[in-house]
């Protein structure tokens, strides 16, 4: 407890328990829900978060994104793990 | 209409059910109503599926699965499968003392997201005497860790006031061993049956001062350990809170018998008529229910209010303590600076916290034997 997860290219990066990621009908908006909080991720954010399934590493997610969206692996790579650090520090996600 | 007419709402964030206003505990400060809902109005297992079902329909994200103790109602398991069904994210809110571990997994195999337990102290007397219930305290303890043993988020809740602040280092302690998430540190809120008690509740200036010091110090020693959600209390506030997030703006409240209400408090206004989820659709209600429209968005504020800054920040506060302590609730809420009942809401707590009673007029099944006339 209290140790704070670090993403890293081979982490494997989760919603944690009591989180959940769904797309919202009547906001037409993908949503992340914890205990009394609501967020919606932007557009970037939500590519990567659908690709977040508890089996994935962050690597095999940012080689996903790169071929999806022709653009240099590496940039991808240090994008992802900023985004999923910044979530993972909110206590969204586990790894 | 006219070019000022008010957009039409947005949807909901959250729906608070009170499922019942039946609970083994007493405590004085209860949110519900002190005319209680007995069990034979309560709407049926049928009817609150339907207002689930409606709620979702129509927007809403979290459920909050309240009461009275929720627990007592034997058809959770329905109402939680059901929600989690649909896509609602579902709290439960409870004292903890009725569930054991084979219904509380029941309730996790139905599909329930996360739990928010109340603690009355640290200390075991002090605790089970504000809850009006001997042994409670150890049986939540036993509880929360059946909720952490089966990886359930948990939120403590712990209402605080004169009698249990001296306490508050103690019950972040305990939430953070007892492996909770998340910390509410509640102040009373003085309506209803805590207007009866504030005799017994209201805090002193100095315990408040040492409050905020003692939440601010945790908050920075437990960052990534436990979040700390903490509320000034409002009497001893310079700005009102945005109370509810602004009257029927992001939160409905269903009662026991159905009534659909803004806040859980808004029956104490006269002149407001609620509908109920047993006469008129729940969105036609949230859209168009006179009671809703009535302290809606800003046209209805008056003075300071109608050109303050904050008044999309606060949206002027709480209407029910602008009833209790200025006498209407149409006026601004007394906790802030501007309004001129401010120094009014102030001396009654000094005078309350000076009264220094210890005994409660508990929460039960009747009208408060001295039900305190601000």
């Amino acid at each position: 407890m209290g140790e704070r997860i670090l993403i890293l290219e081979a982490a494997v990066p989760r919603f944690r328990r009591g989180v959940r990621f769904r797309f919202d009908q009547a906001r037409d908006q993908w949503l992340i829900v914890a205990p009394e909080r609501v967020s919606m991720p932007n557009q970037t954010a939500v590519e990567v978060l659908k690709l977040v399934d508890g089996a994935a590493s962050v690597g095999v997610i940012a080689d996903g994104l790169a071929e999806r969206f022709q653009a240099p692996r590496e940039l991808i790579l240090s994008d992802v793990i900023a985004m999923l650090q910044d979530l993972a520090d909110k206590g969204v996600l586990a790894a | 209409m006219n070019a000022l007419a008010p957009r039409p709402p947005a949807p909901p964030l959250g729906m608070l059910c009170e499922l019942t206003h039946r609970c083994p505990l007493q405590c004085p400060y209860c949110s519900n109503p002190v005319a209680l809902e007995r069990s034979h109005g309560e709407l049926s297992t049928e009817e609150w599926l339907h207002v689930l079902s409606q709620a979702r329909a129509m927007g809403v994200i979290h459920l909050h699965l309240s009461g009275g103790e929720p627990t007592v109602r034997r058809d959770l398991e329905v109402l939680i499968h059901h929600a989690a069904s649909i896509g609602l994210y579902t709290n439960l809110i409870t004292a903890g003392v009725l569930l054991d571990r084979a219904r509380l997994e029941r309730l996790v195999q139905a599909g329930l997201d996360h739990v928010q337990l109340s603690l009355q102290a640290a200390e075991p007397g002090l605790a089970d005497r504000i809850a009006g219930y001997p042994g409670g305290h150890a049986r939540k303890l036993a509880f929360a860790e059946m909720v952490t043993a089966l990886d359930l988020p948990l939120t403590i809740n712990a209402v605080m006031h004169r009698q249990n602040l001296d306490q508050l280092p103690a019950m972040i302690d305990l939430a953070v061993g007892l492996g909770a998430r998340r910390l509410e540190v509640a102040s009373v809120q003085y309506y209803g049956w805590a207007i009866a008690n504030r005799g017994a509740l209201m805090p002193g200036s100095d315990q408040l001062e040492a409050l905020s010091g003692t939440v601010a110090a945790a908050r920075e020693r437990l960052k990534g350990v436990l979040t700390i959600d903490f509320v000034v209390p409002d009497y001893y506030a310079r700005r009102p809170k945005p109370c509810m997030g602004g009257w029927a703006r992001q939160f409905l409240n269903v009662t026991p018998t159905g009534k659909v209400l803004p806040c859980h408090a808004a029956e104490t206004i006269p002149g407001l008529v609620f509908d109920t989820v047993r006469e008129r659709p729940l969105a036609e209600i949230w859209h168009h229910s006179a009671a809703f429209n009535r302290f809606r968005g800003t046209a209805w504020m008056p003075e300071p209010c109608q050109s303050c800054d904050l008044r999309e920040v606060d949206w002027g506060g709480c209407r029910c303590q602008a009833l209790a302590v200025a006498g209407d609730a149409a006026l601004t809420d007394p906790a802030c600076e501007l309004s001129p009942h401010h120094d009014r809401l102030r001396s009654l707590a000094e005078a309350d916290s000076a009264a220094g009673l210890s005994e409660f007029n508990y929460r039960r099944f009747r009208k408060p034997a001295a039900a305190d006339v601000v």
